[in-house]
């Protein structure tokens, strides 16, 4: 089952930083796990809110607005796609996952619907093995 | 077979392997309200048959056989309906794994396994919010209806429906599998199973005496508990819950006046104290801490036993008591525990030494218990004004009114020459 790992209220330091080595470092670990059990099947780092513009389209009229759409507390920063065993190895990971100790992480199943499209790779994720 | 009705004899089968048989069937379906519904199908299939042939030799088995095939008639149906979009996605390994188990023979209950535990800790999943835990174990596990649940927690019961209904579609959606956890995760998962089993006691326990609904639930939480020990039996923790349950509801028929006012424990009639239910908390503890691993409820069933050791207020070893809870602070740190502490304390050495301990307490200014012990000491002091003013500060707190009564009798006594 793929689950979202959606990454909020983390500041992420640039490079250049003197923390970004150490941030990086401690990330990759993670990325390195996931890889290690299978599990990874995305890793999307944002661009701050501040680079956000949203898109809407009302009675044909379309409005381009800059920033995100709802001011939220704490912003989405990015997110990984794993596929797990189930809700307890998604937890358990997202547990591990350093940006848990400075922001939150919340972890949600990524829905199948049947008849979607999607590209391949993802289709290919979806469908488990064997 | 069984003679008369088949009415009774299906309810009989039903209520004694409810849990049971709702555990294989959420195991071999892996949705609870599927099994549910499949299980209450083969239930009104019995009521229909029964009375024309012989009641089967293992009616338990009977019932899980039938509910089975009907949960997998459903998911096959769903399959084919789902099959005519091209794509045929979620359930299909399910409905594979269905296919190759439906045909099997004559099935022995005691061949079933007991997936009981995966049941609880499902229902106890850190996932679900802790009302949710509460509400599902009691249903799922416990078998109380949903009806009853709301009653007992004062909430409507549609909500107590809708909060069920949630419960069951998180786990089916959010892919929280049927199972019991992992060895490492496995202290931290029981830990919340035991707090669940525990919030039910105390909120049957601390029921004023009147309110029925409610103080089933101690009764239920001691038999939750002693299933899980029976399924977990070298599980030291889960004795001491168990233990520490006997042990309070021992002194239930003496907790409270007959017009349902609160006894003291030092006033309480002690010869009313349930000594069956005293000899096997005791036995349990004792079980329990030879396995040389103390935890909280271990503790605070030690406590408890040397309370239920005392024949009398006088003779109570507080000394005892405030170096147990030292030691609950240490692995528990709470005010709560602070305060409970402190009150032995000033039992084991003087009023002053508690009084002091209390007033170092951060963070427990709206609790009333805080307040009212307080004014106990206070008053032993001879600080009448001050033991007045904690008294009404405990009275305004206080929700239960077998407890409000209580304060307010005990800010009258202070006015009287003693």
């Amino acid at each position: 089952m793929r689950y979202m790992l959606l990454i909020y209220g983390c500041d992420r330091p640039e490079p250049g930083d003197p923390r970004f080595e150490d941030a990086l470092a401690r990330v990759n670990a993670f990325a390195d796990e996931c890889m290690r059990r299978g599990v990874l099947v995305a890793a999307e780092p944002l661009k701050p809110v501040t680079t956000a513009t949203t898109v809407r389209v009302r009675d044909g009229k379309t409005m381009i607005t800059d920033g995100p759409f709802a001011e939220t507390h704490e912003q989405l920063g990015g997110a990984y796609v794993l596929d797990c065993r189930g809700l307890d190895e998604a937890l358990e990971l997202a547990e591990r996952c350093p940006l848990a100790e400075e922001g939150s992480i919340e972890v949600r199943p990524i829905v199948e619907i049947p008849g979607l499209h999607l590209p391949d790779d993802a289709r290919r994720a979806a469908v488990p093995e064997g | 077979m069984t003679d008369g009705s088949p009415a009774p004899t299906v309810e009989r089968v039903y209520r004694t392997h409810r849990a049971r048989l709702l555990a294989a069937l959420v195991r071999a379906v892996g949705d609870f309200e599927l099994a549910e519904d499949a299980l209450q199908e083969a239930c009104a299939v019995a009521l229909r048959r029964w009375p024309r042939t012989e009641v089967p030799d293992d009616p338990a088995a009977w019932l899980l056989t039938v509910a089975r095939n009907h949960a997998y008639d459903r998911l096959r149906r769903a399959r084919m309906a789902r099959a005519k979009h091209e794509e045929v996605w979620a359930d299909e390994q399910r409905a594979d794994a269905v296919t190759t188990m439906t045909d099997y023979g004559e099935e022995r209950l005691v061949s079933l396994g007991d997936d009981r535990l995966s049941l609880i800790f499902t229902c106890c999943h850190p996932a679900l919010s802790q009302e949710a835990r509460v509400a599902l174990t009691l249903q799922a596990v416990v078998g109380l209806t949903a009806g009853q649940i709301a009653r007992a927690f004062l909430v409507g019961e549609p909500t107590l429906a809708q909060r069920l209904v949630r419960a069951k579609r998180k786990i089916r959606e959010a892919g929280i599998t049927f199972e019991v956890p992992a060895d490492h995760l496995l202290p931290e998962r029981l830990s919340g199973v035991l707090a669940v089993v525990y919030l039910v006691f105390t909120h049957g326990y601390t029921a004023a005496s009147e309110a029925a609904e409610r103080r089933v639930l101690s009764e239920e939480a001691i038999r939750l508990g002693r299933l899980i020990a029976a399924l977990m039996p070298d599980e030291p923790e889960t004795l001491g819950l168990v233990a520490l349950m006997l042990l309070h509801d021992s002194r239930g028929a003496a907790r409270y006046t007959k017009g349902g006012d609160v006894v003291l424990l030092e006033d309480q009639d002690r010869s009313r104290w349930d000594g069956t239910e005293i000899a096997e908390g005791i036995g349990l503890l004792d079980r329990a801490l030879r396995h040389g691993a103390p935890g909280p409820y271990q503790l605070q069933a030690a406590i408890a036993a040397v309370h239920a050791q005392a024949t009398e207020a006088e003779q109570t070893d507080w000394t005892r008591i405030a170096a147990l809870y030292g030691e609950l602070l240490e692995l528990t740190p709470s005010p709560v525990v602070a305060l409970n502490r402190a009150v032995a304390v000033a039992m084991a050495e003087a009023p002053q030494a508690g009084l002091d301990l209390i007033d170092r307490i951060d963070d427990l200014d709206r609790y009333h218990l805080l307040h009212a012990a307080r004014a106990d000491l206070l008053r032993r002091l001879g600080r009448t004004d001050e033991a007045a003013a904690a008294y009404r500060r405990a009275h305004e707190l206080a929700a239960n009114p077998a407890d409000r009564r209580f304060l307010a009798g005990r800010l009258r006594d202070l006015d009287k020459p003693r």
